[in-house]
Order: C-alpha cells, then structure tokens, then sequence
C-alpha cells in the first residue's frame, strides 16, 4: 500500500472488481483469488472463458494456475526478481509503450539502472524457473490491451513487500496499463474492510483520508473540529506497539475486533508481550485467544446487528445495515467507544453511525460526497468530495494523483529475511483457504465448514514426502527457530520441492508459531510468506502423549 | 433509437434491447422461467412468449430484440392458453408437494400455476425412480422439482466457471447432474451456492430452508462481512434470527456469492459470544454491569496516561467492523487519549 503512494500517488486498487470480465491478459501475482477472493476468482474465470489469456505467477500449483498461458513457479520470496526480469525482456525486445513512458511518467532512467542487470537468465535463475516462461510472461503481458494485474498477500507479505508493489507498478507503467478501463495495479485487500481501516486513519500517521497527522494544517483542522490539543508525535504500529510492550515502554493496548494471538506472526512473542501489560482491553464479539488474556472485554456486535459501511477492495463505500438484535447487552462498536471518550472527559461529538459518517465527510476531502442516504441509493467508490461527484471507478485517468506524472521505483532482488539452510532446509508459506477466514473466530462457528476443512494441515510434494519418510494424511513435526507445531501431511504436486505450504487459519498446529518477525522495512508487514523450516514424520510415542 | 409500441404505449428503446427488456421499461409484467439477468438469453422454457404484430408464431420476448415500428401485444387468449400449457406440461412431470416444500412461497412454478388459473394437473407423467442428492453439506437436489431451465447449469458453468453441472439423461429422463453420475460430495462442486440462488423451484435448495416460509421472514440489504470483494446480500431473518443468506446484485458480485458468504452466517447468533462485559477478578474474567466495565477501563487509562504519558498506551483498530467504528476508535486513541499509536491488522 506504501508502495502505490509513492509511485502512483495513492494506496488503493486502480479499478473496479467487475471490470476484469472485459480484460484481455490478466496477471496474477501473489494472489489466489478462487481460494481467497472467490467472487473475483469467478469472474477471473469469466475472463478466461471469454478469451483473455492468464499468467500466474505463484511458488503453488493454485487453480487458476491450472487455467494459465503461462504459469511462473517462482520460489517464495523472488517477486522482485521476476518483475525486473520481466520489464528487462519487455525494453530490450521494444514492447514498452513509448509514448506514456515519455508523456506520463518519470525515472525510466533509475530504473533500467537497476533492471538491466536482470537478464532473463539471471532473474529467472534467482526464482528457479525457466528463462523461456519468463519471456514468453514478458511478451503476453506486454501485449495485452487491457491488462490488469492483481496481486495479494503473496507480494505484500514479505520483507521485501514494499518494493514488490513498487515493481509491479514499474511494470505496469512500462506497458501504459494505469489509469485505463479494464487495466491498472489492483491490490486484492484480505479482511473485508482493510480498505476502510485505513482510509479512516487507523494507520499511526494519517487521519481519515490519508492525512497526515505530520501536517500542521491538518492536525489544526482536526484540533479545532474536535476542541482538543493533538500530539504531532509520530505513534507506533501494532508491531511496534507488541515490541514496546514486550520492553514495557508500552503498558496498556486497547484492541477492538482483532485476535493476534492467531493471526499475527511470532505468536510466542505476541503471548509475552500481551501478558507484559499493565492493562489490556479487548472487545469483540467471542472471547478470542487474545480476549482471555484481557483484563477487561467488551462484547460487541458483528455486522449484522449494526448501521455503518464497509469499503471493499475497489474503494466502494457499502452499507451494512443491522438485521437482527445483537445477543445480551453487546453494544455496537462506535457506542462502546462513545462512552469510554466521555469517561475520559472528551466529548465524541456523535450519538450515531450516520453523524459519524456526516464527520468523516466534514473532515476528510476524499469521502466530502458520502452519507448513509446517498449510500442508500448508490454505492459509490472514492475519491468523492461532494454530493453532486459521481465517484471514482477508475483512479489516475489523465492525471496521477502524485501529479502530472507517476514515479518508476526500481529495486534489486531483496532475499528473504530468513532463507533455508543446513539446519532448517525447508521454505515454509501460509496462506488462506476458500472455507475460513484468517483466524477462524467467525467461519470456525460453522460445523458444516470445519467438516470439509477443520484441521490444520501442510502441504508437501511427494520427492520431499519420500525424503523425510511422510505418508498421506499422517502426522508431522514442523519446526522454525521460533518453535514447533504438529500437523498432517498432505503430500501433493500444488507445491514444488524444497517450499512446504499452509493455511493460518488454525489453532491446532498454528502456523504463526513458526513465521518469522522480519518485517518489511515501509510498510511493517510481517514476512508471513516465508521463513526456513525443518520437518520430521511425528513417531507414535510423540502422537500417544499429544 | 428505435420505435416500439408494446400494448399501445409507445417507446424508444437502444438498439439490441430484447423485447422483454422494453416490457420491462413500460411496466408490461412477462413471466420468465429459464431468464435470468447476467445470463445469456437462452429461450428454452418459452414461457415468456408475446404476440408480435405481423408474426405468424409467439415470440420469445427475453431472447428476441427489438425491430423499428414493431408492435408488441403482451396478453391475449393466444399467449394465456400457450403460457397455460407450459406450465401444465411442467406440471405433469413434477412432484407436487407444495404442502412440505422448503420453497412455498416463492417457487415461480406455483406463483405462475395459481397466475394462469390452474388448479390440478391435466397430464400425468410416471415419476422416474430418480434419488435425491443431499450429499452437500448446505443444499439439496430434488430431480423431481427440476423444470430443467437450466438456470443452475448456467450458473455454474458461466459464471461461477466451475463447471459442476450439466444435463444429463436424454427425452423424459432428462435431469440436472454430474459426469458418471457423480453426488455433489464426490464432484469438484465448491458449495458457492450460486446454483440454489436461482433455482426457480424447491428442486436445489438449502437445507436450512427448510426452517422458513417466504410470508416469515424479513429481508436485510448489507455488504458480506468476511473478505474485501464486498458482495451485496440480503440477510434473511425469521424471529429475531438469522436464517439464510440470498446474493443481490451489487457491483462487484452481480448477484454471485462465494461459501462463506452464502453459507457461514451461524456466528451471527451462536451461543459462545459475548453477551456481558467481563472484568478479570482474583485472576478470572467475571461478569460485570456496563458502568463497571466502562470505569474500570477508564480509570486504568487515566492511570496509565498520568505515570507514564499517553504513549505508554497503543490501539489496535480493526479491519473487520465499519468505517464508522474505525474512525472513532482513531478518534478515540488521537483526541481523548492523545496517542498516534492508532493502527489496524492490514499489514497482517
Ligand atoms: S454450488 Fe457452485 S460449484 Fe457447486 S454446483 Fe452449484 S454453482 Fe456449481
Ligand atoms: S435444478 Fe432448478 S435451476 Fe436447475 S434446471 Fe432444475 S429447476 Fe432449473
Ligand atoms: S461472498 Fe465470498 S467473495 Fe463475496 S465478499 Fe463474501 S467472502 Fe468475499
Ligand atoms: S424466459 Fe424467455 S424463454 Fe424462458
């Protein structure tokens, strides 16, 4: 997300969802759609029926790689790699689209620095693939005429997450692919409202909309709209903040609607962290992992039994509307927060969810158009300053939102934080299944769903299998520097030899004990997608005692 | 533009709006079985038919378009005893069963049946031995509900793409299924529940369908709660409770939906959440009152704020609630507490 604000000027995904059925070579990187975005994944699937032409770029075998031109086995972690060797055949062959190149964009300079050294050998040496693929990628990519590329965690989620966007956007401003129907750098969002979250400012360095609290201006305005002083000191990230807890600089978190227990990486250190508080407070709708370490919870409503909106991936302001009583005395969020601030002696300034929207669109110019009864009639994607603004399907027609011209940021091959050795030979990746949802507190609630899906499992190919002694189906150790779970094997072609692969989803055999806690260095993404794992077949004794 | 007359109003239309398209601008009700919007006209159950002027068969209006001058008439004796005749012939090959079955209420067949005056069956077929398929987890299939529209294999095969079903069987025999016979357990069918969604019959069905009549619930327009695609669905409520899930069509899921979407709604009301504020006594979580709740939160973050400053407290927003719970959770954090140590799980 860092990444498309420098190069292009904004975060957020370039198009709309539904605007893939008319492309003609779409790019997967990094992202799984049928698994994780099922309903893109559909209409991905519509595109291919129709005759666009599909390259996936993915270390797994996933479905739609099935359905792929060209499919880039790459090993986990060589993103950067592969897009530069990319952009080196699509200059050299003289595929790039000159006229854009030279009208909309700057620093082609930098960046045939960086990418010449990227011949399609060496990069495709570096992702262990063949030179032939990465060209053939090259070339298709390049030809498209509507061609949009849409990546997901598998990009963001490394080390090196930050300058895999950056080079992805390098691409497709390479081919004059932004700021065009049916085209663009689309960021696939994981939770249903990450899009939200941050456009309302719970990010440590903007307000709503992206502004920024460094800002004095802005921090005036929101001074004066709220009557309280404001502090221009930079905060700390939820990684940051763990840390500062772990060291007790930080000595009460207040968490609503979020489980790192489970779903952030290093769930060790998050355990000690949150235990070293002074005080902690969760609220949420079930007694979580992390709730029951709490020294209050507050139970919330979930979204059937609240007013409010949902931004999707395309920037789509949605209504969520209560349908049914929340259970108890479970109150919804906003209200809950409402009385805390009034106990703080701060006044909130709202009694409801629609003022509060009437306050996001006082204060923040990109959603200036967007209120619960224009929501009620249209749905409409930002940036929308006021009320007669039809909102913005496409960002970056005609002009960036950096400017007149949007930036090429190159970078090299990055290696991952942790890489396998003698001791730990093995890449684990996690990832997320069609049937649940992160940390399982609300898909785990379906018996239906945890009986097709309700274990923890590894995925392991057959050559690695035979190697360690693994059967199908039975149990094994898996082992990081951080610890150790057991699961069960399932030994299939989906992942190439030398990468293990598994979904986060479950508490038995958490995955998270065994991720690394390198972060990218921008963003402060975890490398959830790779870190350097050993396995051993579980012997009967260590099956009788677990 | 072209000019058309339907029942002697007349309209402009674009070129290439098909004829039930225009009825549908002049409010001219057509009643369709195997149309469906995002679909490919396909024309087969011909239960749509309307009389053109100067054509010598009926129409079908969802799968012919418009002509300049052409003049549509919508009902007459022809179209009724036609339409009448289809249904009939449906009929005569269907279990009648309308007492017990999950979809009273809003099956298209018995809404059209009690349309065009029917009150018994006029033909009578001999009921195939076929079984009934409830080896999916969240639906059912019924053979002998199925008017073989076709809206399921559509469905499945252009736009889920999965290409799960089909027909099979020939003449009479004539049913919905999968290659060999396979049940749903045993196919690549990924329960996306997009084929039960547009079934006009209780022939694919939840099962928790079974639960509710269409005249006991009450419809709720929201935006699904479980990833950023942001699908539009109706939350179906009978009794305070949530019963089922049926798609809308939004702009980024045009009327599809995925599992989780359609099917995993049973958090909504399960018995483990959360329904009193608890405070951590003598080391356990006790239940509390609101206003014990609220002080002592309050209370340990003025605490916190006067040793140790407002930095010395951090919050984690969420990317799952609303925009409007995150903004003032932000506010929250920035203007009562005094912290920029405000962030969500998007990085994770
Ligand atoms: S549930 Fe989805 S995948 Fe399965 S048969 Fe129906 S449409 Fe096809
Ligand atoms: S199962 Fe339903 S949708 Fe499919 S052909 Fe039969 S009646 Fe039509
Ligand atoms: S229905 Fe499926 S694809 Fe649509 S928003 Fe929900 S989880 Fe995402
Ligand atoms: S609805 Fe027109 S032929 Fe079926």
């Amino acid at each position: 997300m860092a990444g498309l604000a420098i190069t292009l000027g904004s975060g957020a995904m370039t198009n709309s969802v539904a605007e893939v059925v008319d492309a003609d070579v779409i790019f997967l990187i990094g992202s799984n759609p049928t698994e994780a975005h099922p309903v893109m994944g559909a209409q991905i699937r519509q595109a291919r029926q129709r005759g666009a032409k599909l390259i996936v770029a993915d270390p797994r075998v996933i479905d739609l790689a099935k359905e792929a031109v060209v499919h880039l086995q790459l090993k986990p972690g060589t993103n950067i790699a592969l897009l530069n060797g990319m952009m080196h055949t699509i200059i050299t062959e003289g595929l790039m689209d000159k006229d854009y190149v030279e009208n909309r964009t700057e620093g082609f300079d930098e960046l045939w620095d960086v990418v010449k050294e990227y011949t399609p050998e060496k990069a495709a040496e570096i992702c262990g693939i063949d030179p032939e693929d990465l060209k053939a990628a090259a070339r298709l990519y390049a030809s498209g005429k509507r061609a949009p590329i849409y990546y997901c965690l598998g990009v963001t989620e490394h080390s090196s997450g930050t300058a895999g966007v950056m080079s992805i956007s390098n691409l497709a401003l390479l081919c004059g692919n932004v700021g065009k129907y049916a085209a663009g750098v689309n960021p696939l969002r994981g939770q249903n409202n990450v899009q939200g979250a941050c456009d309302m400012g719970a990010i440590p360095a903007m307000y709503s909309g992206y502004q920024k609290v460094s800002d004095p201006d802005i921090r005036e305005k929101f001074s004066k709209a709220w009557g309280v002083e404001l502090s221009a000191k930079p905060g700390l990230t939820s990684i940051e903040a763990m840390n500062g807890a772990a060291a007790g600089d930080v000595r009460a978190i207040y968490i609503m609607g979020e489980n790192p227990m489970l779903s952030d990486p290093n769930m060790a250190h998050v355990e000690k962290s949150l235990k070293n508080l002074d005080f902690l407070v969760v609220q949420d709708i079930f007694l979580t992992e992390t709730a029951e370490l709490a020294d209050v919870v507050l139970p919330a409503t979930c979204f059937a039994e609240k007013e409010g909106t949902f931004t999707n991936t395309e920037r789509r302001v949605q209504r969520v509307r209560k349908a049914v009583q929340g259970p108890g005395e479970s109150r919804e969020d906003w209200a809950i927060l409402a009385e805390v601030m009034r106990r703080l002696g701060f006044d909130p300034g709202f009694s409801s969810s629609k003022e509060i929207m009437d306050e996001i669109a006082r204060l923040t110019p990109s959603f200036g158009g967007i209120s619960h009864e224009r929501l009620d009639k249209e749905q409409v994607q930002w940036p929308c300053p006021s009320a007669d603004h039809p909102g913005t399907p496409i960002l970056h027609l005609g002009k960036f939102s950096r400017g007149e011209r949007a930036l090429f940021r190159p970078s090299p091959h990055i290696p991952s934080g942790e890489l396998p050795d003698d001791e730990y030979p093995m890449l684990l990746s996690t990832g997320r299944l069609l049937y649940h949802y992160n940390t399982p507190t609300m898909t785990g609630k379906n018996e239906e769903l945890m009986e097709i899906e309700g274990r923890s499992f590894i995925e392991i190919n057959p050559s690695d299998a035979a190697k360690y002694g693994l059967e199908q189906g039975g149990r094994v150790k898996v082992a990081s520097r951080r610890g150790e779970i057991e699961t069960e094997a399932r030994i299939t072609q989906r992942v190439p030899e030398g990468v293990l692969y598994m979904p986060f989803h479950f508490a038995d055999g958490a995955a998270n004990i065994l991720t690394s806690d390198a972060v990218d260095s921008i963003s402060m993404t975890p490398e959830y997608k790779v870190c350097a794992v050993k396995v051993k077949k579980a012997s009967y004794e260590d099956a009788r005692v677990s | 533009m072209l000019n058309v007359t339907i029942d002697g109003q007349l309209l402009q239309v674009k070129e290439g709006t098909t004829i039930l398209e225009a009825c549908e601008l002049v409010g001219a009700e057509i009643p369709t079985l195997c149309h469906l919007k995002h679909l490919a006209p396909e024309g087969s159950c011909r239960m749509c038919v309307v009389e053109v002027k100067g054509a010598r068969d009926l129409k079908v209006s969802c799968a012919t378009v418009c002509d300049e001058g052409m003049e549509v008439v919508t009902m007459n004796e022809k179209i009724h005893a036609w339409r009448r005749f289809i249904i009939e012939m449906l009929l005569a090959d269907h279990h009648i069963d309308c007492f017990s079955c999950s979809d009273t209420g809003q099956c298209k067949l018995y809404q059209y049946a009690l349309d065009y005056g029917i009150k018994e069956p006029r033909f009578q077929v001999e009921p195939r031995d076929w079984e009934k398929d409830e080896t999916n987890r969240f639906f059912d299939y019924d053979p002998h509900k199925c008017i073989l529209c076709r809206r399921c294999v559509r469905t499945c095969n252009d736009r889920q793409v999965n290409h799960t079903l089909n027909l099979t069987g020939r003449g009479i025999d004539t049913k919905v299924g999968m290659p060999f016979d396979e049940l749903f357990i045993d196919s690549n069918c990924v329960s996306c529940g997009n084929c039960v969604s547009v079934c006009p019959t209780g022939a694919l069905a939840t099962k928790s369908s079974k639960d509710y009549r269409s005249w006991e619930v009450t419809k709720t327009r929201t935006t699904c709660s479980y990833c950023a695609v942001g699908c539009q669905m109706d939350l179906v409520v009978k009794k305070g409770k949530v019963v089922g899930v049926e798609p809308a069509d939004g702009h980024s899921n045009k009327g599809l939906l995925c599992v989780k979407g359609k099917f995993a709604y049973k958090f909504i009301g399960h018995p483990d959440r959360l329904t009193t504020p608890l405070v951590r006594k003598d080391g356990v979580l006790q239940p509390v009152s609101w206003d014990e709740a609220l002080d002592v939160v309050a209370d340990n973050l003025q605490r916190i704020k006067a040793e140790s400053g407002p930095d010395a407290i951090a919050g984690f927003s969420s990317s799952r609630t609303t925009n409007e719970d995150n903004y003032a959770f932000m506010k929250m954090m920035r203007g009562a507490i005094g912290t920029n140590s405000v962030d969500n799980c998007a990085r994770v």
